[in-house]
């Protein structure tokens, strides 16, 4: 009788464990499928594609889990990008190409040029901060806001005008690397390295679990909600820079309308990965798993030669059912 | 005929952690005041919010005017004829009264084909249902204008206009003056003359003795026994509830208050409606209890005195030096600690662990570089804490909210202890906590007075605050009204206080 119970409990666990990373199980399971029945797909070339593909996206999605875990949002993330990648083509235009934006600009370093993207998106980013500390204007607003204001900057910048004409040192960094990992690849791996450090080992990521689980107490306890606000903020403004300059060497050059919608994927990755809607939940390694599911699903539509539209509609459903996955292992019975 | 209105047979209902009822019964007959008594924790409000469809039970039987009943919700319960003034109001303050007495059933009327709110019904409705309770108001005008008193009286004019059959009233003069609670004691005999129970929850024995016709005792989520009120005392119903002798109720203290160690000075809120001009002295290793009824603005002096709220004025002097307190970081800089009220809003964070809610407010010493975390260091500071404090828990990786309300207590207090700090303030220390866990936290309390720390507590129950402080401070309407030496304190002396400026 007693071992029967006990079996009861483990299978009830094992449920438990399936409804609550249904879709990590479900999407695993098409892989195993894809990877079986299409050919092309389980080989050197597409696993580097992918892993190319999820970097960028992987920066994206850990600059917006620090405002996730804090209850907040960050709906700029995708116009940020596609403006680090517009200012970081321009900037890194061949001086032999004919349409160059700036024809006078001297041949500037590509550190000088990543360093100066970056800056200008973590000013954005500083400005969401500011926005949603000091105005206290809800996340999903303040970041609503910003990201039509960054694409009026953009249009206005770039005159709407795609950039090409990349100069060849910039767009070997994306092409580049190390044997069979690539550079954006090792990027993506030192920066979620900094970010676990910084989300287990430092004071910011103590103080940002803890705003996330209960700001009021958070203030209470000594900690300075605001400063970490802003860090936060700022520092998704960072990895969106960093993101857009990858992108317009991956791409060979960028435009306005580069990382349109790239904030939705992200905050979906997150969400799938394990980082709480309800706040204060989330780590950097399930963010890695929620971003590579994601990839990994429209890769497997793809290969199972799905029309784009209802890829749309897959990638919606699956949004939904994981923040319903979400909400339900946070919101107790009474 | 059936003797009884409500029966409410073996009641259990159980929270992650603690078994908040065990096998309770409670029968009320009709056209009675029904007392339920018992201390905080008892399981009291439970056991209502089990009747009126707010928690699901988890066994037992609800027999309402001879049905057997499954109570589904709220809105299911006020059909049925029960209906709850809570004890914390809920009501919607930017909509008219009419619309909180109606919410959710309005009147209608066809409008061609469809359903439209008949708002000429609902006000004259309401107008009837507010004379029935005395008021005289516009049903128009917005709730958020009356005074809580009056908003308590509206919640009783929906239980009538529901003709309820029972009406649970959740300790309703918490917050009210001798002259409302005589208002609401008459609204209480109209209702029982037709017909009306009351199931009446309240700590105040003279009230009790007063109204009821029955009380019901509970202790520790059980049910004690039901008793006539005539047959009942003072000294009978505590000794009752408390289910032991009085006298170790309290740890024995040896603290011994030295000299001063900290000045507070002309307190005056930002709000008008809050704390004026307050000031009082607080020596090492004394116990300050801080008393005084529900809106004596006690809460909101400490939170200001700890920077969470803003003044107009005042001074806080620490051994001789004036204090720069703009926001809690600068009092805890300071060695100053708040246990605020309300634990789940302002205190634990649930969904982190035990480790995390303990080492919080001390991370910036436990610094390698002056950047990474020692947690090593850190764990074994939460260890120490956590032993000292003798939380149960699994491990200090558990989550803070799957533990019981008076294990959740004492890892903040750990928290706070861990920062090592030497005034702690302590709001409601021991509100919603069983009865073991409060004996523990007053050893606590007098454990740190022993050892020179300097205590603020301020506490609604007055056994607490005489059994545990070494000078009480009691506060009315935003003022300080007295200060009455522990051994000359009674509950009429500190009650006299806590309504002297109303």
């Amino acid at each position: 009788m007693n071992t029967k119970k006990l079996d009861f409990k483990k299978i009830d666990n094992v449920l438990n464990f399936m409804g609550n990373n249904a879709i990590v199980i479900l999407l695993a399971l098409v892989v195993i499928f894809v990877s079986i029945t299409k050919k092309g797909f389980f080989t050197e070339s597409n696993f580097q594609n992918i892993a190319i593909n999820v970097a960028p996206r992987y920066l994206i999605a850990l600059g917006v889990s620090g405002a996730l875990i804090t209850k907040g949002t960050d709906l700029s993330a995708g116009r940020l990008v596609g403006l680090g990648a517009v200012l970081a083509s321009t900037l890194l235009q061949s001086s032999t190409y004919s349409n160059r934006m700036w024809q006078s600009l001297p041949e500037l370093p590509i550190v000088a040029v990543l360093l100066i993207v970056v800056l200008v998106c973590a000013l954005f980013g500083l400005l969401n901060g500011l926005v949603i500390s000091y105005l206290n204007v809800p996340p999903f607003l303040a970041t609503l806001g910003m990201q039509t204001i960054v694409y009026g900057i953009n249009l206005v910048y770039s005159k709407a005008e795609p950039i090409g004409g990349l100069r060849d040192d910039y767009k070997a960094i994306a092409t580049g690397g190390y044997g069979i990992f690539k550079n954006l690849f090792i990027i993506a791996i030192i920066v979620g390295l900094i970010f676990w450090f910084l989300y287990n080992k430092t004071r910011y990521g103590k103080y940002m679990y803890a705003i996330g689980g209960n700001e009021h107490a958070a203030e209470v306890s000594g900690v300075n909600t605001v400063f970490t606000k802003l860090k936060i903020y700022a520092l998704a403004g960072t990895m969106y820079g960093l993101a857009g300059f990858l992108l317009a060497s991956k791409a060979g050059g960028a435009s306005v309308n580069l990382g349109l919608g790239y904030e939705l994927e992200a905050i979906a990755a997150c969400t799938i990965g394990g980082v709480s809607t309800s706040g204060g939940v989330g780590k950097v390694q399930g963010i890695l798993v929620g971003v590579l599911v994601f990839e990994l699903m429209k890769t497997s539509m793809q290969y199972l030669q799905i029309n784009t539209s209802y890829q749309y509609i897959v990638q919606g459903i699956v949004i939904i059912v994981a923040v319903a996955i979400d909400i339900r292992k946070y919101t107790k019975k009474k | 005929m059936n003797d009884y209105i409500l029966q409410m047979k073996n009641i259990s209902k159980s929270f992650p952690g603690v078994k908040a009822l065990d096998k309770v019964s409670l029968n009320i007959r009709p056209g009675t005041v029904h007392a339920l008594m018992g201390e905080n924790g008892a399981g009291k409000s439970t056991l209502m919010k089990c009747l009126f469809g707010i928690y699901k039970m988890d066994e037992g039987e609800i027999i309402f005017d001879g049905q057997p009943v499954h109570i589904k919700d709220t809105n299911d319960a006020l059909h049925r004829g029960i209906a709850m003034v809570h004890q914390e109001l809920q009501p919607i303050l930017e909509r008219s009264i009419a619309e909180n007495i109606f919410c959710g059933r309005y009147p209608l009327k066809k409008f061609g084909p469809i359903s439209i709110v008949d708002h000429a019904k609902m006000y004259q409705e309401t107008e009837k249902l507010l004379k029935e309770v005395k008021l005289n108001f516009n049903p128009r005008i917005k709730l958020g204008n009356l005074s809580v008193s009056q908003m308590q009286s509206v919640e009783i004019a929906k239980a009538v206009s529901v003709n309820a059959k029972v009406v649970i009233m959740d300790e309703p003069t918490s917050s009210l003056t001798e002259n409302e609670v005589e208002g609401l004691f008459d609204i209480i005999a109209d209702l029982k003359s037709k017909g009306v129970s009351i199931i009446y929850i309240s700590h105040k024995m003279e009230e009790i003795l007063k109204i009821s016709d029955e009380v019901s005792i509970m202790r520790d989520g059980t049910y004690v026994g039901t008793w006539k009120a005539s047959e009942l005392t003072t000294d009978l119903i505590i000794s009752k509830m408390v289910g032991r002798e009085l006298t170790n109720r309290f740890p024995k203290r040896e603290n011994v208050p030295g000299e001063v160690v900290l000045e507070v000075k002309n307190f005056t809120s930002i709000n008008p409606k809050s704390f004026k001009d307050c000031s009082f002295n607080l020596r090492k290793g004394e116990i300050l209890g801080i008393g005084g009824l529900v809106g004596a603005q006690r809460t909101e002096l400490v939170e200001a005195i700890f920077g969470v709220r803003h003044t107009v004025s005042g001074e806080v002097i620490y051994q001789g030096k004036k204090l720069k307190i703009k926001r809690p970081r600068d009092a805890i800089k300071n060695g100053i600690a708040l246990l605020t009220e309300d634990r789940r809003a302002t205190g634990i964070f649930g969904v982190l662990s035990i480790s995390d809610n303990v080492g919080i407010a001390s991370l910036d010493k436990y610094l390698d570089y002056n950047f990474v975390l020692n947690n090593r260091k850190l764990e074994s500071l939460v260890n120490d804490n956590v032993k000292k404090m003798s939380i149960k828990t699994p491990n200090n990786k558990t989550q803070i909210q799957t533990l019981s309300g008076g294990n959740q207590q004492k890892v903040i207090i750990a928290r706070w202890l861990a920062n090592d700090p030497n005034i702690l303030i302590l709001d409601e220390p021991t509100r919603g906590i069983d009865v073991g866990a409060k004996y523990e936290i007053y050893t606590i309390i007098a454990e740190l007075a022993k050892a020179g720390k300097s205590i603020v507590m301020i506490s609604s129950e007055l056994p607490e605050l005489m059994g545990m402080s070494d000078r009480i401070m009691v506060m009315c309407e935003g003022r300080i009204s007295g200060f009455v030496d522990s051994q000359d304190a009674t509950q009429e002396n500190i009650m006299e206080l806590a309504t002297k400026y109303m």
